[in-house]
């Protein structure tokens, strides 16, 4: 076990720090997405190695070498300042690291740079309908008309969709195929003819996911990932890199720093939430929870950088883990409100604009999506544990 | 010995809830939480109709008199339409209130039309049971002062029932001078909540409250059991909704509720909940007929229900996958309405805390004969 840094680590803590103590002011707040305000400071975080770090030059990453060392560093300074972090989301998490593992050379020209600086916002268009749980059982038609694919069907719960430019999509193009090979990856401009978008209002108050419906889209045939048939392998190397990102340890980290301090800030009857031991024995539970998360996370860290370290169930384990405990860290912190936790919107003596109420819902919605949790349980048993399947129905 | 509602605490039951069925139906509920008051007004007329706001309420002053039990099969007929009326605070605790600790003049005003549906009384006890912000009420004369925050069924109310820290009940006229209302918007847009600041405001204490807390816990065990009702009908709800839906939706050519884990949230959800039930009935009973136990059976089963309606209200939204995550569907008024059960009148911890005080916990010498001092509620 090793667990210094090292002295060159240091020396790169300390220059991260004082970028973060000079760009403290910089706040974005009620800048719209792909503003010239957000793009610039993207660029500079990449300009400064601070994001896209190991992505090359060429295609508008830092270009540095593979340091998850860094990286951990870069990320542990970032989460302890208000500074706008870089900008997430599907494009960044799944589509770039997909891109570039299986992208052509056109695709990753195209694509990486204005995915990385934030002016184009990518979706996802994998749910149907009929097709949740059961994803391989997609029914979205594509077929190839001389040098365009047409599409056809319907999406759901696709995030983001309203004002993304992009959408990667699987679509069913060998219907003779058996179903997991019958699905190619392909790539869609939003402004596509043909494409209709309805939101659908969530219990959150907010519509964020939407119905996307196709009908007769025409895009280029070279707009595919992978070969054709491929697109469930190439959709499942982004899985993993969504299903890592929903629970982000140091997220995490941040939300339970803000939860002792409001803790600390509410009282009951004049005494302090946190001094009531009740209240207390639940925040150190969670906090245990996230420590325990926390360090699986530097394990799959470690694992990156040693290959041969078997990390195979500390990262299917994640995503279920992960957003459980996220789930009940923010009602922790509505139980220790009490009434006042139930306010929401732009009520009186709302506190922290409400976020709590919010992403105790959200959560909820990521124990859902991603692949539920009941999914992730499968995956686990039937992966990492080694049992069986359960049956299949014959014809299903 | 027969455990179990009667024959008219069912029919009741069937009444309110065939009424919400037929004129609270989640589109009236979504219209309602857009905003849609006339629409409130006219589910609130026409369950007034079926009496629910009497039934506290003595014979002499016009009131059906029925008993706890009566009080929380309605309430749980409320919960699982998620009707959009004022009830725990305005039909339940006030009525009680006055009866305990009015005077005569207090009762022959307010009672009658308590049970009329002429007037909803507003409660505020969230000072007594633990004042956040510091917010509290104090009388000076016959004024009294302070903020009281989430009094219940205070929108459009006629009057409000008002407790000071020591458990005092004062009763002041929504008209009076000095009072500004803020409306406090929560995550259940069922049940308006609302701020009352109050600037040297004429208000006439409940007699029988002086110096004497009996009166306030007595109100506050009759809300909380309404809570728990509350949360119990709207979670059996969830519930059935989940199986139902998990006997529609397929995926991988077959009925979701043909996977074991499908059947085991399932089952986990009803193994929870049945005893709940029960439980809310025995501590009914206890209500009217068990001073001994009241306290304790009130306090644990607001508690107990609301950990229980929590991991439904998850559960069932699981069941759904990305469905239940929608405001089409509506899973959320009813997670959100037991969300803010949960709150009101004292949290889990809270509440269980109060447990502990009435048991005497703190004063127990060590190694004591615990069961003696206690009790057992169920051996009575
Ligand atoms: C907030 C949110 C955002 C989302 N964003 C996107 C997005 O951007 N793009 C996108 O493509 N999709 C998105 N989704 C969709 C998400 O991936 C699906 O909701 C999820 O995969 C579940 O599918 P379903 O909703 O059809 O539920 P179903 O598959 O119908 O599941 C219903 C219930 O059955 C259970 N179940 C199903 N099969 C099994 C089984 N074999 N064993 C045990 N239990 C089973 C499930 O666990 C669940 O409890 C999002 C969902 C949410 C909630």
């Amino acid at each position: 076990m090793d667990l210094e840094y090292g002295p060159e680590y240091n020396d790169f803590r300390e220059e991260v720090r004082s970028f973060v103590k000079a760009n403290e002011g910089v706040n974005l707040l009620g800048k719209s997405l792909r503003s010239s305000e957000r793009v610039e400071w993207q660029q500079k975080l990449i300009d400064n190695g601070y994001f896209a770090r190991s992505t090359p030059k060429e295609y508008g990453g830092f270009g540095g070498d593979i340091d998850i060392l860094k990286s951990r560093i870069i990320a542990e300074e970032f989460a302890k300042s208000p500074i706008p972090k870089p900008l997430g989301g599907q494009g960044i998490q799944m589509l770039v690291p997909t891109l570039l593992e299986l992208g052509t050379e056109e695709q990753k020209q195209a694509y990486v740079k204005p995915t990385l600086r934030g002016e184009i916002i990518w979706c996802q268009g994998y749910s149907e309908p009929n097709s949740g749980s059961d994803l391989a059982s997609l029914q979205t038609k594509g077929e190839l008309d001389g040098d365009e694919w047409v599409i056809n069907g319907q999406k759901i719960w696709t995030s983001t969709a309203k004002f993304a430019q992009m959408c990667f999509c699987l679509v069913r193009t060998e219907p003779d195929a058996p179903k997991h090979q019958g699905i190619s990856y392909l790539l869609i401009p939003m402004d596509t003819p043909g494409i209709e978008i309805r939101p659908i209002m969530q219990m959150t108050g907010d519509a964020d996911f939407n119905e996307v419906f196709f009908t007769d889209v025409r895009i280029p045939a070279t707009n595919i990932v992978g070969e054709r048939g491929e697109g469930w392998k190439v959709a499942n190397a982004t899985l993993t890199h969504e299903r890592g990102s929903l629970a982000d340890p140091d997220v995490m980290m941040n939300r339970l720093y803000a939860l002792i301090d409001l803790m600390k800030s509410e009282t009951i009857d004049g005494e302090r939430v946190i001094d009531k031991p009740a209240f207390r024995d639940r925040l150190l539970r969670v906090q245990g929870k996230v420590l325990a998360q926390q360090a699986n996370a530097l394990r799959l860290l470690s694992s990156s950088i040693n290959k041969g370290q078997d990390t195979t169930m500390a990262r299917f384990i994640t995503k279920l883990i992960g957003t459980e405990l996220r789930h009940e860290l923010e009602g922790l912190a509505i139980d220790a409100m009490g009434e006042m936790g139930t306010l929401y919107e732009d009520s009186p003596h709302l506190r922290d604009s409400g976020s709590w109420q919010m992403s105790y819902m959200y959560f909820l919605g990521l124990i859902i999506g991603g692949g539920t949790n009941q999914i992730q349980k499968n995956i686990i048993s039937e992966r990492a544990l080694g049992m069986p399947k359960e049956p299949k129905i014959p014809g299903a | 010995m027969y455990f179990g509602l009667s024959e008219e605490q069912q029919s009741l039951e069937d009444n309110i809830k065939k009424y919400l069925e037929d004129n609270a139906s989640l589109d009236s509920i979504k219209e309602v939480a857009g905003g849609d008051s006339a629409k409130s007004a006219d589910i609130h007329k026409g369950l007034l109709e079926l009496g629910i706001s009497g039934l506290m309420v003595p014979e002499e002053y016009g009131g059906l008199e029925l008993d706890m039990l009566f009080a929380s099969v309605v309430s749980g007929a409320l919960g699982s339409g998620t009707a959009p009326v004022p009830y725990a605070g305005a039909y339940v605790m006030a009525p009680i209130a006055l009866t305990l600790a009015g005077s005569d003049s207090q009762k022959e005003n307010w009672l009658p039309k308590i049970a009329g549906g002429e007037v909803v009384i507003g409660i505020g006890l969230s000072e007594y049971v633990g004042a956040r912000e510091d917010a509290a009420i104090t009388a000076s004369g016959n004024t009294i002062s302070g903020r009281c925050l989430f009094v219940m069924d205070g929108k459009d109310a006629n009057a409000y029932i008002l407790a000071n820290k020591a458990g005092e009940l004062y009763l002041v006229d929504a008209k009076a001078k000095g009072i500004s209302l803020t409306e406090l918007v929560t995550v259940d847009k069922t049940r308006p909540s609302i701020e009352l600041n109050l600037d040297n405001v004429e208000a006439e204490l409940l007699p029988g409250s002086e110096s004497n807390q009996e009166v306030i816990n007595k109100v506050l065990d009759a809300g909380r059991l309404m809570l728990a009702a509350d949360s119990i009908g709207a979670s059996q709800i969830m519930l059935d909704k989940a199986v139902a839906y998990s006997l529609e939706r397929k995926q991988f050519g077959r009925v979701i509720g043909s996977f074991q884990a499908v059947k085991h949230m399932c089952a986990e959800m009803a193994a929870e909940l049945e005893p709940c039930h029960s439980m809310i009935w025995h501590a009914a009973h206890c209500y009217d007929h068990d001073p001994s136990q009241a306290r304790l059976m009130a306090c644990h089963t607001k508690a107990h229900v609301s950990e229980v309606g929590q991991q439904i209200s998850k559960t069932a939204t699981e069941v759904h996958g990305g469905m239940g995550f929608t405001d089409e569907l509506g899973l959320h008024y009813w997670f959100k309405r037991i969300g803010l059960n949960r709150q009101l009148l004292g949290s889990p911890e809270l509440v269980r805390e109060e447990a502990a005080r009435i048991q005497n916990f703190d004063q127990s010498p060590a190694g004591g004969q615990s069961k003696k001092e206690v009790g057992n509620p169920l051996l009575v």
